[in-house]
């Protein structure tokens, strides 16, 4: 049994539907990457797969559950979201960030204990940002922010993180660490799925890519989906994959008069 | 612990605001003899007459108010600034305040008696936010903030232009200055039955804010945020409007409306204490009790005259707030 199996969702908003017929079934200890062209429903399919928005039709099943059944602590317990990183309202210092992802195991009117303090400083010792702890999560950079919220979903001790666009608006150095991360949760038994606009990305990290365009849904082993036909088809332009000496996968445009980025 | 201490601290300022208070009028009474005077009545000694009409009749019953009215407008702001996710949102933001002030004002203006526009105030204030909300749900069903507090803009101006019409209609040497008092609040006529009444709803109000002060906390990180780590957001969002609806619809029934409080005070106790709101909220309603029995006791004594609270409020809430703003950019705003 997969830990979050989809079977012929169709998602939206109301009246609106937003893409159909996706099948999706995330496994312990792997990295799915979602690839899709801007405003195509990447983060739509993620709220509605955690059960954020309620499915237009299809099934969710969480380990088994129907997800509209489970309540939010229960479903809090397996899927924690890793949202695109931006500052809260208020001045939270770090550790006080990641210790609210202990609140799906608080009672109704309980507050953190010292056991919850003690995971949530567990989770950033594991990312290597203890030093963190007792800044202002409003002052940190852009990089800092997306690993407290990373850490704030292993405190949170559930089996998937589901991470909106991790690497985006992140410099270079910062992108290698959350790629990085994202490879050694995955190595640690955690089903990471994750959105990002970078095919590359998904050469690097993925077991699994899905990919979401404007009249389909196809998902398998990186190598079967991440074809040159089934990306110039998703982003509506010729493009070829290169791949280098070393085995690194380049993906660009095809034609040779277009910049290669 | 830096918090129990800094709780201890509030505490112990409140107990030594509201002593000082209560020696301070016309008739001056030293510290010691209250003290003397609430042990006496404690254990059923005898408290010589004028000290025991003055502290028991008169000005005990209007510190215990000023408490609760301080400690409902800082506990109901402070929740609005979490559930909103705005640090510049204060009780009213939904127009209980302004509904309030029109089921009072309506009431003075067909001259019924205190307890029947104390009321209409309430009834008003509960009466506008359900309005508001039910509005709100019926434009968005999926009960966005941003259309509840546009909803509240809304009801809130047309409850202050039924304010308007019946200051127009009131007769101008006698209900007049009375519906103009009424909506700059005040004290002054304060019994100890009216306290009786309403320490009680304010509790029933405070207790689900207390109680469920972690979750509300996580509120501020957004819906989607909060509903992820595990909160059912649609109802504790329920809860948190109608306990803090409660507290500030029966406070201002009492006391008229009284602006800034709700707004400033919630501030003033997350640069003691930090913005964590299981933490805020107590400190929040200590200093809301010490800071509205302080301002009362200067509204009663500074002038020959009672100074209108909300005149008090503003005088001193708006440069402090504007000092707290200028001295503390980086712990106040992101």
């Amino acid at each position: 049994m997969s830990l979050l199996e989809a079977r012929d969702l169709t998602i939206g908003y109301g009246h609106t539907t937003v893409a159909g017929g996706v099948d999706l079934a995330i496994e312990p200890g792997t990295v799915t990457c979602l690839l899709g062209p801007n405003g195509i429903g990447k983060t739509t399919l993620f709220k509605t797969l955690m059960g954020l928005i309620p499915q237009l039709s299809g099934t969710i099943r969480l380990e088994g559950n129907e997800i509209a059944q489970l309540s939010r602590p229960r479903i809090a317990r397996h899927i924690a979201y890793v949202p695109q990183a931006h500052p809260a309202e208020f001045t939270y210092t770090v550790l006080d960030l990641v210790v609210m992802g202990r609140t799906a195991y608080l009672g109704t009117f309980g507050t953190p204990k010292q056991t919850d303090y003690d995971a949530a400083t567990a989770a950033l010792e594991q990312l290597g940002i203890s030093a963190l702890a007792e800044r202002d999560s409003t002052r940190i950079s852009g990089g800092q922010r997306q690993l407290v919220l990373i850490a704030r979903a292993l405190a949170q001790q559930s089996r998937i993180v589901v991470m909106d666009e991790p690497t985006a608006s992140l410099d270079l150095a910062n992108r290698i660490l959350v790629l990085d991360t994202v490879r050694n949760l995955a190595a640690s038994g955690l089903a990471v799925v994750l959105s990002t606009h970078e095919p590359e990305h998904a050469f690097l990290v993925a077991d699994q890519v899905a990919i979401l365009g404007h009249d389909r849904f196809v998902t398998g082993p990186v190598a079967d989906v991440l074809t040159p036909s089934q990306l110039s088809a998703l982003y509506g332009l010729p493009l070829e994959v290169e791949t280098t000496p070393s085995g690194r996968h380049v993906v660009g445009p095809a034609a040779s008069d277009q910049i290669q980025p | 612990m830096r918090t129990a201490t800094i709780l201890f601290t509030l505490t112990a300022l409140l107990i030594a605001v509201a002593l000082v208070a209560a020696g301070i009028g016309p008739y001056p009474i030293p510290p010691q003899t209250v003290v003397d005077a609430l042990w006496q009545r404690l254990i059923g000694g005898d408290i010589q007459s004028t000290i025991d009409t003055v502290l028991f009749n008169i000005r005990l019953p209007r510190i215990v108010a000023a408490g609760f009215v301080g400690a409902a407008l800082a506990a109901a702001g402070a929740a609005y600034q979490s559930l909103f996710r705005n640090p510049l949102v204060s009780p009213d933001i939904l127009g209980v305040s302004t509904g309030a002030g029109f089921g009072a004002v309506v009431g003075i203006l067909l001259g019924f008696p205190v307890a029947m526009i104390q009321f209409l105030g309430f009834a008003g204030g509960l009466a506008t936010v359900a309005i508001v909300v039910t509005l709100a749900r019926a434009l968005r069903s999926s009960g966005d903030v941003l259309v509840l507090v546009l909803a509240g803009i809304v009801v809130g101006a047309l409850a202050g232009a039924a304010i308007s019409l019946v200051k127009v209609l009131a007769d101008p040497y006698d209900q007049l200055p009375a519906i103009t008092f009424w909506l700059l609040g005040s004290l002054s006529g304060i019994k100890a039955h009216d306290v009786a009444a309403t320490v009680p709803v304010v509790l029933i109000g405070l207790a689900p804010l207390i109680l469920l002060r972690w979750r509300i906390g996580v509120l501020s990180l957004g819906d989607d945020e909060a509903r992820a780590l595990g909160v059912e957001v649609g109802r504790l969002r329920a809860i948190v409007i109608a306990a803090a609806t409660l507290v500030t619809a029966s406070v201002v029934a009492i006391s008229g409306v009284i602006g800034w409080v709700g707004l400033m005070v919630p501030h003033m106790a997350r640069l003691l204490i930090g913005p964590r709101f299981d933490r805020l909220l107590p400190a929040a309603i200590l200093l809301g009790a010490a800071f509205m029995i302080g301002v009362d006791t200067l509204a009663r004594s500074a002038a020959r005259i009672e100074i209108p609270l909300g005149v008090l409020t503003a005088i001193i809430g708006g440069p402090v707030f504007v000092w707290l703003l200028a001295h503390n950019r980086r712990r106040l705003l992101p």
